[in-house]
């Protein structure tokens, strides 16, 4: 399927190999399209290709407000059409490559060069940099075009994740997947770093920052009692911040995000380990807002996300903790493999040390412990989970005890255990254009609640947004009834005829000034389309409030309380 | 003010000098038609005006009903307006209609393209005061490569799905796009398999076009017999129970929309392949250009954009809503056109 084109050094061969994973939904071809390609390519080609894969991609050297108008200058075509022909496709590449004129005419530069000249663009003037694109783009056909711009504006969403590119990696290098999982993680520069020193090399000084790929779990999809003798099973509440390592080693400290993001600076009140926590510990756990000495929601920790600079006043408002989860690295050594029991009594070993200091008493330490709970039976964790909200918790996670920690997501030993979602009928009044897949179809809706005016009259009041959980069947019916029942277009919104009633979930809820409705919520899906339902049937604001009331925490946490601890 | 030689009604686009209607959408006494596509011919007229190409295609499609066919060019006058038909390149028996009363000149395209697909005859621009216009693709992100290159392409595919012991699934609309692909596969790869409801439209075509041999597959149809060759489905074929005979099958497309990833993907369709019975946009602008027509209406499609494009280009342009898909109906048909014409 994957052929290469005469010389593997060029730009074409890497748009090809986008090509064809961007044109197959079947795992197996992706692999090996990119294992070849991995197999061929010169060395910085491939460290550039793991790296575009993997997320990490040059600082972008381009805005996109000069982008787009440069585009529709070349296209010949105004600015607004450029940005209308953009809401339809969907993405800033796609059509910036539609709509430039093809030539025949192509370039004989490889990916690497491509990306040096990208990093050295950065500094360079306006006119240069116009003069850049309009060259490149005249010189590439419509496929090296949309990736030559990707490069440029983004990272490729084409279905491979990191776990698909390490198989491609393993299969073309033979070296261990999780291994090269490993190496892959953490902070490498793609523009000085060779493939050796990235691949092939045994190198420890560079795993000084280093993270462990997370182990993730699966939801749990069947009775919880398949899961056989629950004597084998050890259970805490899954907490509802962000998924972490915290990484000591050699008096440094390194915060890593699920996402493989280095973190550290945005959380300043962890530098309070350095010293404390002894070298050579890694910590899987969770960050969790901790506003007045309780956990807080997630949209507390909303405040804290994002900024890379977190000022006096709101480390004041919001602080965080890491609530720990495991322990991967202790005295310097890897002890994954281990039983998850023996971790955990590592880990318990180590927190109540770090807690009974006596130097540490007045110095808060912001590392909390996620309590295992004490149960004898399955019924007794049903009903823990039916009480997670009350903790700020998304439910439960059950671990065999005696797990090693895994590599990514694996089922069997680790279950996710979530607390059914909040639910409320609301009605569907405003669609917007999807992206990607979706582009062309109405697939992302606004809903509203009902709310009393200062006349007493019935009101329909935006509450919140959502584009997933019909399948696309339900989407292209919901698609073509938006495009006959319009009431006014602005832009790539419609506003629609209130007629359609919908289920949506959502994890979590909070009261908010930002929101229209009054009630922010978390992750808010589409549940079902009730057609059984009329507006007049959907539920109020008021309805909204009332399960906040439900759902505020009962017994309020002071302290990091361990009496729950079996270990 | 007078009254517009045609005018947007409820019912259709309808000419109140001639008491006619335009493809209309409900039912009315006199319609002319400009192709047999569903929502520009519908069910329940009195009698029906159309070229004689489109005659058995929408006989085939309405069954009973009272149509009389005419010549390219051919002039007809009813109460003193005069009518005649031309070609529109959409598909086989495709028309614009050209419509004249006390000296002007209004032309309505239906749908059409500009590139002659050498089944359909090709699409005449004619000069005209008032051009209504589709503009299905009508954003300048629609551009079209030349057929022979798509071709070669899905010929291409094929002989390597054939390579792979795979058999070749390829979506088009049952009236138009199927015949198009089927004309120019490359027999020497292997055998053409057709879905029922493309077998019988490509029957009633038969007498009009030279096409390649066919089998339709029945359920007797044997797995093996399939395996290496290609089979030309509706798109809605696509997910339902009847495709699983075909496995290992890969799954392709051929539509305008397959410009767009996104369009491929959501589909979950292997590969995707840019093949349109519209104009794209420069085979838009090149049309109303040809036609110089001062008054432009953009009827579906991007209608919105493109008319406010045509404004800026000093025309006087506009946009009616109708009800005609363009080939959104092929980027969303239903089950309907399976069970209809089975």
């Amino acid at each position: 399927m994957f052929c290469f084109v005469s010389n593997t050094y060029e730009m074409k061969t890497f748009a090809a190999l986008i090509k064809t994973l961007d044109s197959t939904n079947k795992t197996t071809v992706k692999v090996t399209a990119l294992a070849d390609y991995l197999k061929v390519a010169n060395d910085a080609d491939k460290v550039w290709t793991i790296a575009i894969l993997s997320h990490r991609r040059p600082p972008r050297p381009v805005n996109t407000t000069l982008l787009r108008a440069w585009a529709s200058e070349l296209a010949n075509i105004p600015l607004w059409l450029f940005e209308e022909s953009y809401h339809i496709v969907g993405d800033l590449a796609e059509t910036i490559a539609l709509v430039v004129p093809s030539t025949a005419s192509s370039s004989k530069k490889s990916l690497t060069q491509f990306l040096k000249e990208m990093i050295a663009l950065k500094s360079k003037t306006d006119t240069e940099k116009k003069a850049y694109l309009f060259e490149n783009w005249n010189a590439l056909d419509y496929y090296g075009r949309f990736v030559f711009t990707k490069l440029i504006t983004g990272s490729f969403r084409i279905g491979v994740s990191q776990k698909l590119m390490t198989r491609a990696l393993a299969k073309a290098t033979g070296l261990d997947e999780d291994v090269l999982a490993y190496k892959l993680m953490g902070n490498w520069d793609p523009n000085t770093i060779s493939f050796q020193k990235l691949i092939l090399e045994e190198n420890k000084s560079d795993y000084l920052s280093k993270p462990y790929p997370f182990y993730l779990a699966y939801a749990i999809e069947n009775d919880v009692e398949d899961l056989g003798d629950v004597s084998q099973w050890s259970a805490e509440h899954k907490w509802d911040g962000i998924r972490s390592q915290v990484i000591l080693r050699n008096n440094e400290l390194f915060v890593w995000s699920r996402g493989e993001e280095l973190v550290t600076d945005k959380y300043p009140e962890f530098e309070k380990f350095v010293g404390i926590i002894p070298n050579g510990t890694v910590i899987d756990g969770e960050i969790l807002p901790y506003p007045k000495n309780q956990i807080g929601t997630f949209n507390d920790l909303q405040k804290r996300i994002g900024r890379k600079t977190v000022s006096k006043s709101l480390l004041e408002k919001v602080p965080v903790i890491l609530k720990a989860y495991d322990l991967l690295e202790w005295e310097g050594v890897d002890i994954r493999n281990k039983p998850f029991s023996e971790r955990r009594k590592l880990l318990t070993a180590l927190y109540r040390e770090i807690h009974t200091a006596k130097s540490n008493l007045e110095n808060q330490i912001p590392l909390h412990l996620s309590e295992t709970m004490h149960f004898t039976t399955w019924n007794d964790l049903t009903r823990e989970r039916e009480r997670s909200r009350e903790a700020r918790s998304e439910g439960l996670m059950l671990k065999r005890k005696d797990s090693p920690y895994l590599v990514g997501r694996k089922k069997g030993d680790w279950w996710k255990w979530k607390v059914d979602p909040l639910t409320i009928d609301a009605v569907l009044t405003y669609a917007m254009r999807g992206h990607g897949r979706r582009s062309n179809l109405f697939t992302d809706y606004t809903f509203a609640l009902w709310q009393e005016n200062e006349e007493g009259k019935k009101e329909l009041v935006t509450f919140a947004k959502a584009y997933s959980g019909l399948t696309d069947a339900e989407f292209r019916k919901v698609d073509a009834w938006i495009k006959k029942n319009t009431l006014e277009r602005f832009g790539p919104v419609r506003s629609v005829k209130p007629h359609h009633v919908f289920e949506i979930a959502f994890e979590g809820i909070a009261l908010s000034k930002r929101h229209k409705s009054g009630v922010a919520t978390r992750f808010p899906r589409i549940l079902r389309w009730r057609h059984d339902k009329k507006i007049e049937d959907a539920n109020a604001i008021q309805d909204l409030k009332e399960l906040i009331l439900a759902e505020t925490p009962k017994a309020i946490e002071t302290k990091d309380s361990s009496k729950n601890i079996i270990e | 003010m007078e009254k517009p030689l045609l005018a947007f009604t409820n019912k259709g686009i309808y000419c109140s000098a001639a008491k006619v209607y335009l493809d209309p959408w409900k039912p009315v006494d006199n319609a002319i038609i400009t192709h047999g596509h569903a929502d520009h011919s519908r069910w329940g007229n009195n009698r029906y005006i159309t070229h004689h190409r489109n005659v058995p295609i929408i006989t085939h499609r309405l069954g009973e009903i009272e149509v009389s066919g005419r010549e390219w060019g051919e002039t007809f006058t009813i109460n003193g307006v005069q009518f005649s038909l031309h070609p529109a390149g959409h598909i086989i028996g495709s028309s614009q209609v050209r419509v004249e009363y006390k000296g002007e000149v209004w032309v309505f395209t239906g749908d059409y393209k500009t590139e002659n697909d050498g089944i359909s005859t090709p699409f005449e621009p004619l000069k005209c005061h008032t051009f209504i216009t589709e503009c299905t693709f009508g954003l300048p992100a629609f551009k079209w490569v030349p057929q022979d290159e798509v071709f070669s392409a899905i010929n291409e595919w094929w002989a390597q799905n054939r390579s792979e012991g795979k058999t070749s699934v390829l979506f088009g609309y049952s009236l138009g796009k199927a015949q198009r692909l089927l004309k120019y596969l490359d027999t020497d790869i292997g055998k053409i398999y057709t879905h029922g409801a493309i077998e019988n439209m490509t029957e009633v075509l038969r007498p009009l076009v030279d096409f390649p041999e066919t089998s339709r597959i029945t359920p007797e149809t044997k797995k093996e017999a399939l395996l290496g060759n290609i089979v030309l489905a509706p798109p809605s074929a696509h997910g339902s129970s009847w495709i699983r005979k075909m496995v290992p099958y890969e799954t392709a497309s051929a539509s305008g929309w397959m410009t767009f990833r996104g369009a491929r993907r959501r589909r979950a369709i292997d590969k995707g392949f840019v093949l349109s019975d519209h104009c794209d946009w420069q085979g838009l602008i090149e049309s109303i250009t040809a036609t110089s027509a001062e008054k432009i209406i953009c009827t579906h499609g991007y209608s919105d954009i493109f008319s406010r494009y045509l404004r800026e280009q000093g025309y006087d342009a506009r946009t009616e809503e109708t009800q005609y898909e363009g080939e959104l109906a092929e980027l969303n048909s239903t089950k309907e056109e399976i069970t209809s014409t089975n």
